[in-house]
């Protein structure tokens, strides 16, 4: 299965995963920047605060309950399309998902 | 500053290395770790991957971000001693590094108990991958798990153990489960919810020796009130000690951890120390030692941007804490030393909250399965008793009034 990030500055990293895996660990362990995932998806922290691409926001699903409370202490801008990427887990109606990077986590 | 060495590659070592790069250090770093392989975090070791057994999801960075980075991370590597004088740290296989500045990331280790018997077969302890791959193919072997010790790491496995089917019985020192983490209200509910998982604990109640089977196995523990408990597998949780040998035997100044000033310096300009190890002042400038990765990574960004940028505020940084009990979260913001008021507030249709406040002052903010409440508490830490008690102690109302203009 395949993830596409896209950085703040516009860099692509095309990454490959395997279903159940989050989108925040796919980042994290493919060495992309813009993914902390600093409490590693305990929900406890708002460092993998990514962007979901407009057309993959209905297959992805809206915000977990609690997600929205733990955005409001993200560091960039909350929109509508804004997930944390460690509740998002890659199923097969996922493959090929396009998700945008915040400029900063912190 | 030409050289960093970072002696200890947990979490707040690996944090002190990524942190100077992101911060835009440019000279070498050396990562120094004893354990084998790449870094990684140890918080799922006693919550997920006891369920999964994914090591390689445990993993915080892959190989190629240390290539990347220009990090320079030596795995299975012991430090014997720090050369101050001449600013170098030796290895035990006698390799020198000299630095410019050391970082001092040398966590803590479990503490043994005087406790006979400690190292038979079937005797275990949690603090490494090592530790928990041990444990887990234990496991599957195991009818009877003793655990000593009512904490975060003992409680994390009964849970876990009583998943996998297998009886636990937990032997606690004190009174009540937690006692060190939490308020008397949390204990008393985490204790329901650990008896409807199965689980026998036992207060009061100091273990003297383990037992042993006819080939010398354990076979349980002795308490030192004559009870006998039958186990094939006895976990010893009793805490931490901080690893501060090498920076005491250096002449740094060491109380309950390597103490450090507000800006996480040694008694010697030339080294930090963060995390676990390090005794750091609080807000109110009495020093405090926490083991938790939020104080690891805090601490650790706080050190990369006074090294590169220069000193600037003193370490501020809110504490929080979280434990994963069975399908129960546990979440702490602040601390609670020294609350002179604790509020337990059961909620309609969710589980409980405890609010502890000190002169009038909300100090921490205990939540059960509730991420959003923690997250409204963390925002909340300082607000007035006065403010808190005018939204009913809603702490969502309590953020969103602070937040609207006045």
């Amino acid at each position: 299965m395949k993830i596409t990030f896209i950085a703040a500055d516009g860099t692509v990293t095309p990454v490959e995963v395997t279903a159940g895996e989050s989108i925040m660990r796919a980042a994290v362990q493919n060495d992309v920047d813009g993914v902390i995932g600093e409490c590693g998806g305990s929900m406890m922290c708002a460092t993998c605060h990514c962007y979901v691409d407009d057309a993959w926001t209905d297959a992805v699903g809206p915000q977990e309950d609690g997600e929205s409370d733990l955005l409001d202490c993200a560091a960039s801008e909350v929109r509508a399309s804004s997930r944390l990427s460690c509740q998002i887990k890659m199923r097969p109606e996922l493959d090929g998902v396009v998700i945008h990077l915040p400029e900063s986590q912190l | 500053m030409e050289r960093i060495v970072i002696i200890g590659s947990g979490q707040g070592g690996q944090q002190a290395a990524s942190s100077l790069r992101q911060e835009g250090y440019q000279g070498q770093i050396l990562l120094l770790g004893e354990e084998p392989g790449l870094p990684y975090q140890r918080p799922p070791l006693s919550k997920a991957y006891m369920a999964n057994g994914d090591a390689g999801a445990l993993t915080l960075k892959p190989a190629s971000f240390y290539d990347r980075a220009a990090i320079s991370l030596q795995d299975r590597t012991r430090v014997s001693r720090i050369e101050r004088v001449t600013r170098e740290v030796v290895t035990e296989a006698g390799a020198r590094h000299a630095y410019d500045h050391l970082i001092l990331a040398t966590g803590a280790r479990n503490f043994r108990p005087p406790i006979a018997g400690l190292d038979a077969p079937g005797v275990v302890e949690l603090r490494t991958l090592s530790d928990a791959a041990h444990i887990r193919d234990s496991l599957a072997a195991t009818g009877h798990a003793v655990v000593i010790g009512g904490g975060f790491i003992g409680l994390e496995f009964a849970a876990m153990a009583r998943a996998a089917g297998v009886a636990v019985t937990v032997i606690e020192a004190s009174p009540r489960l937690m006692a060190r983490a939490v308020s008397p209200g949390m204990s008393a509910r985490f204790l329901e919810l650990h008896r409807e998982m199965g689980c026998t604990i036992i207060f009061d109640a100091l273990a003297d020796a383990i037992l042993h089977d006819p080939h010398g196995a354990a076979a349980g523990v002795a308490l030192r009130d004559g009870r006998q408990i039958a186990g094939d597998l006895v976990l010893v949780a009793t805490g931490v000690r901080p690893n501060v040998e090498l920076a005491a035997d250096a002449g740094l100044v060491c109380d309950n951890g390597i103490r450090v000033d507000g800006q996480l310096l040694t008694s010697d300009p030339a080294i930090s120390a963060l995390g676990d190890v390090a005794s750091f002042p609080d807000p109110d400038g009495v020093h405090i030692r926490l083991e938790s990765v939020q104080a690891a990574v805090d601490h650790a960004r706080h050190i990369a941007r006074r090294l590169v940028h220069g000193s600037a505020a003193d370490y501020a940084a809110l504490p929080w804490f979280w434990s994963d009990q069975g399908k129960f979260k546990l979440q702490i913001a602040g601390l609670s030393t020294g609350a002179d008021r604790v509020m337990s507030l059961p909620q309609p249709q969710a589980e409980l909250l405890v609010l502890a406040f000190r002169a009038g002052r909300l100090i921490a903010v205990e939540t059960l399965s509730a991420p959003a409440l923690h997250m409204a508490g963390r925002r909340l830490i300082g607000a007035s008793f006065e403010m808190l008690e005018a939204h009913g102690f809603d702490l969502r109302a309590a953020v969103k009034a602070m937040a609207e203009p006045v």
